[in-house]
């Protein structure tokens, strides 16, 4: 038998190159002649551009070009388009630069062209804008009320869609029968992703050719390809090439095609020259898709015996001031379909607004709308126990759906195919000893300490699928993923995946699954992907997809492999290809094995093709695309303790446990970090990060200085355990682990806090849980 | 994020360096271990036009003791302040000061000198050295000058320093006596500067009660201040636990707060208190040591 590779921790390949320097980032990248690019940016959140003056800038030495947002669109440049319609939906033009109006600080109103990124920078501040500065709202709960600045004049209530699911009459009825009824409105506030490698673009248009390539930093090159291609740019799409090299980090910030790649790729056709764009700091903030931002409404009703007979949510979600790719899905179809949880809710109805404001976009954000759910359904579960006087544990297995209730049919569309909740949390339990932390917070209590526990018993739904659904419900694109399979006549492989990775590791996990599933040394598998030039049309990474879908489609890839080869070698070994068996890396008749022919022997011979069976192809190649069934879902258990400081407000995780059901997992190590640093952004969002506007939607927290990204000294110490219950969906067996430890955090840390400030009579406060909120909200109080 | 166009310059001594500033006045500025002006040249917040670097400038490093004085040079780093056996040993708070200054990479890069002369008013450095009595040498082309911290500081960023003037030396009297000293902030968890920080010296008297006491507060307001309602509070008082907490909730008595993203004018108070309070423990707990 030939060495697995499955399951095993196997050390990333890419790391020597990435930790060496030997990485080749977009804006490592080098072509002779290449000029920069600088954006001109609005310091107004709302604002009417009167007239731009170039005089001075295109005065300048060095400086090639410089175009407004009227010159792209007289050019015939099209408003980037949304990936994702809803009824009713208002899609107002987004335009790469703006052309009468800027909506938020940051929005780019034109593009200078130089011969150094300097002269670039140093010329756009030499552009003068003139403009009629008007009232700007940046919160969608106020952007809702009359008066507010409008932001679209299409949408003259700042209202993008309404959007409902679920049977109102019967949660209607379930709150008539309730014993009680638990009202909350919680704020799940904004976040900014801050991947480490900023945005950044190189276009290159060959004018001797008509092609033009990108390179991009994109978590789905070929969606950039189709989007900038047949929507935007009106490139026929064989003539753009977009390459997607090594990328730090995307968290979803970098699915969406953004203006200023389409703008430079549009420059850079028009000028014939190489043009590069890198985002600092500042524009990252400024412009990279935010994530979150929502206010809710939320009743639970609940029978006397603590059973949930009905779950309402009212959110408003503000969208920023334009709809990027993905974000009309994200607080309707992402958010709305989670709110059964683990729960046995029977009826649910959640209505959600969509809101122009005048802010960066908001879509995407490591988890996408599941965060936010499973923030409100746990946050309710325990307030629920608390108003019944129950313990948070006993409430939750009292209304778990049971294991023998699979698959489960949700009051909110989702199908869950698997899972076993009790089991997760009994595994998290024999790491937690629960009776044992009750009495050290009642000793604790005792010494002026206070001490809280929180459970987030959570499931997510990742690998968005299958396409013929997500069509119906509206979105643009298919869900599905390609791989193709090329073996080479030395028997060394090369897959091509439309997965993209971007920090996941996929060099070394989608090498571990060929490489088993082909019974090839690893090292003679490479993994390819991100370049539009050769790898087939795929859909990327992102909501936790690569592990369920992109791996299937190498295994699918793989069998046909396996099945050509199997017919080549029963011809070369004179069999009856029902008789030949592919073992340890060499095909043989069923009891013979001394008499074989290797994966090498019938690699070569595939591509000599001398001796082939009569009408086979020659040649050793597949391709697959994997569109599952439906989508796969994860859950868990995370337990979180903590300690408030009462003179400070100060919050300490003591402990953080987590068991999480992944399915089964390809690299243990790997996954671990996935949900260690995905834990971490949890618990970040819990305790630190928080966008804020001011009265002027002017973004205030717009720099490392006072926008709190954790540092590695706030890492925390996390106990790490898995459950395995393989999903049906795939035939790996694999559930999606990108997003998990993000989803199931944050409520676990929010819930720990509360717990420790119950005997301060504090029921909720909203997130971030700061020390200066903690302090506010035990101002005056006394422990009762 | 780009800077505009300037002009380095790297002399090799002092004289040099002042003869630059000299030159060319309020267009230059003197940069020491670049991290809070190179930022705001990068942000653009600062345009200026030539860049004096002293970091080739010899003899402006280390730490040593002369005269009943510790003596810093103006160019040493946080680190090296942070881990010199000498500052541990004579002045504990001040290498505890040192090693919690920004990150890792702050302090190998930042300096005591330039964080002086920068003033930020939530900076470590300001409150540390008004509470151990400070003096701060001077260099110009007319000489050298001495400034107590106390009146070198004028407001947010600003300092008696004139353009031709470099800070070159941070003079540290050695404390007589039973004497103790703590410093503690609440960092702000983004830029790592105090919200609020509390530097406190304390000197027992020979029945155990305070003799005097100089305790600084940083973060509060536009510039590090001296908690005077403390000190006199504590005058003459044995540092018992309800004398130090009496004491330590004047921390914000005359500062004017404002409210921010961290939290209330009352919040922040209450951290003052608190932390004067745990500051004020430590350094009694120290001098009683002694």
């Amino acid at each position: 038998m030939s060495e697995t590779f499955f399951g095993k921790s196997i050390k990333r390949r890419e790391d020597a190159r990435l930790i060496t320097g030997k990485g080749a980032f977009v804006d490592d990248l080098k072509i002779p002649f290449t000029t920069h690019a600088a954006f001109v940016r609005s310091p107004h959140a709302h604002a009417k551009i009167n007239r731009i003056d170039l005089t001075a800038a295109k005065a300048m030495k060095g400086v090639i070009a410089i175009y407004t947002g009227k010159d792209l669109k007289d050019s015939g440049v099209k408003p980037i388009p949304v990936g994702w319609l809803l009824p009713n939906i208002k899609v107002p033009a987004h335009y790469p630069l703006a052309v009468d109006k800027v909506r938020h600080m940051g929005d780019a109103v034109a593009l200078v062209i130089a011969e150094t990124v300097y002269l670039a920078r140093d010329a756009a501040e030499l552009v003068e804008v003139d403009y009629e500065v008007l009232p700007a709202i940046s919160d969608g709960a106020e952007a809702l009320k009359a008066g507010a600045a409008t932001v679209h004049d299409e949408a003259p209530d700042n209202v993008c869609f309404r959007w409902a699911l679920g049977d109102k009459a019967a949660t209607d009825k379930a709150f008539t029968t309730a014993h009680k009824i638990v009202k909350q409105s919680f704020r799940n506030h904004r976040l900014i992703p801050n991947a480490i490698e900023p945005r950044a673009c190189l276009a290159s248009a060959n004018a001797g050719t008509g092609e033009t390539t990108l390179w991009v930093t994109s978590q789905n090159p070929h969606v950039h390809r189709l989007i900038m291609a047949a929507f935007v740019l009106g490139i026929p799409e064989h003539k753009l090439r977009v390459i997607s090299p090594d990328v730090g980090g995307g968290f979803g910030s970098k699915i969406f095609i953004y203006p200023e790649e389409c703008a430079v790729t549009w420059a850079s056709r028009a000028l014939s020259r190489p043009i590069k764009w890198t985002s600092d700091r500042r524009e990252a903030f400024l412009t990279d898709a935010h994530g979150r931002d929502h206010h809710t409404e939320a009743e639970i009703a609940l029978s006397a015996e603590g059973k949930f007979l009905g779950l309402r949510v009212k959110t408003v979600a503000n969208l920023g001031a334009y709809l990027t790719l993905f974000a009309p899905a994200v607080p309707t179809y992402l958010y709305g379909t989670l709110l059964t949880g683990t729960y046995q809710t029977p009826a649910i109805h959640v209505d959600v607004t969509g809101v122009f404001t005048h802010t960066t976009p908001v879509d995407a954000y490591r988890g996408a709308g599941r965060p936010e759910a499973t923030y409100l359904v746990e946050r309710l579960v325990d307030l629920s126990a608390k108003a019944l006087g129950m313990d948070p544990l006993e409430i939750r297995r009292k209304n778990f759906i049971g294991p023998e209730q699979f698959p489960y049919q949700t009051p909110v569309a989702l199908l869950y195919d698997s899972g076993n909740y009790k089991g997760a949390l009994d595994k998290a339990l024999t790491m937690f000893d629960y009776p044992a932390f009750r009495k050290e917070q009642a000793a604790a209590r005792k010494q002026g300490r206070y001490l809280g526990v929180g459970f987030s018993t959570y499931v997510e739904a990742c690998g968005l699928a299958p396409s013929q659904v997500a069509g119906a419900l509206g979105a643009q694109a298919g869900l599905y993923e390609s791989a193709t399979v090329r073996v080479h006549p030395t028997g060394k492989v090369t897959v091509f995946t439309g997965s993209h990775s971007h920090g996941q590791g996929h060099e070394t996990t989608f090498a571990q699954v060929a490489a088993d599933e082909l019974q090839v040394p690893m090292e003679d598998v490479e993994i390819v992907h991100g370049d539009t030039g050769i790898v087939p049309f795929g859909m990327g990474s992102y909501g936790s997809r690569s592990g369920p879908v992109g791996t299937a489609a190498i295994h699918m890839g793989a069998q046909k492999i396996k099945e050509k080869a199997k017919k080549i070698a029963a011809h070369l070994l004179e069999a009856n290809e029902k008789d030949v068996v592919y073992e340890g890396g060499k095909f043989f008749v069923k009891g013979t094995p001394g008499v074989s022919k290797s994966f090498f022997d019938v690699s070569l011979m595939a591509y000599l093709a001398h001796n082939l069976p009569k009408g086979l192809e020659p040649g050793l190649e597949a391709i697959s695309f994997f569109d599952p069934g439906n989508f796969v879902f994860p859950f868990g258990t995370h337990i979180c303790m903590v300690e408030v400081q009462r003179d400070t407000g100060v919050v300490k995780v003591l402990r953080y446990v987590a068991v999480d059901d992944l399915g089964r997992v390809i690299n243990p190590m790997i996954v671990d970090g996935m949900v260690h640093g995905g834990i971490l952004q949890g618990v970040s969002q819990a305790l630190y990060e928080h966008a804020e506007y001011d009265e002027n939607a002017q973004l205030v927290t717009g720099s490392m200085m006072n926008y709190v990204v954790p540092k590695a000294d706030d890492f925390i110490g996390v106990e790490l355990a898995r459950t395995e219950t393989p999903t049906p969906v795939n035939p790996l067996g694999i559930k999606g682990a990108g997003e998990t430890g993000t989803i199931a955090s944050t409520p676990a840390v929010a819930n720990a806090v509360m717990d420790a400030l119950s005997p301060f009579g504090i029921a909720h406060i909203d997130m971030p849980l700061t020390p200066g909120r903690i302090w506010e909200a035990l101002r005056g109080r006394k422990e009762a | 994020m780009y800077a505009s166009e300037f002009e380095y310059y790297a002399p090799a001594t002092v004289a040099e360096a002042v003869a630059l500033l000299d030159k060319y006045g309020d267009d230059a500025k003197v940069v020491s271990g670049s991290q809070s002006l190179v930022p705001m040249m990068r942000l653009r917040l600062s345009q200026l036009k030539h860049l004096v670097d002293l970091r080739k400038v010899p003899g402006l490093t280390g730490i040593t003791e002369s005269g009943g004085f510790i003596v810093v040079g103006g160019m040493t780093t946080h680190h090296a302040v942070s881990v010199s056996e000498l500052v541990k040993k004579k002045l504990p708070m001040m290498a505890e000061a040192a090693g919690n200054i920004g990150d890792a990479q702050v302090r190998n890069l930042g300096t005591i000198g330039g964080s002086m002369a920068h003033a930020d008013p939530s900076a470590d450095w300001p409150a540390v050295l008004t509470a151990l009595d400070a003096t701060l040498v001077i260099a110009s082309a007319g000489g050298e000058r001495k400034v107590k911290v106390s009146d070198f500081i004028v407001g947010p960023l600003t300092t008696v320093l004139q353009p031709a003037e470099i800070l070159t030396q941070v003079r540290i009297p050695l404390p007589q006596g039973r004497y103790g000293g703590a410093y503690e902030k609440m960092p702000h968890p983004a830029s790592r500067f105090a919200v609020v920080g509390v530097a406190a010296e304390v000197f027992l008297d020979a029945g155990g009660a305070v003799q005097s006491s100089r305790i600084a507060i940083t973060g509060l307001g536009p510039k590090v201040s001296r908690a005077t309602s403390v000190e006199q509070a504590l005058q003459g008082k044995k540092p018992e636990a309800a004398a130090v907490k009496a004491a330590a909730s004047k921390a914000a008595e005359g500062f004017e707060i404002r409210e921010d993203l961290i939290g209330s004018a009352a919040y922040k108070a209450n951290l003052a208190a608190v932390i004067a309070e745990r500051v004020l423990k430590l350094a009694a707990s120290r001098a009683q040591g002694r």
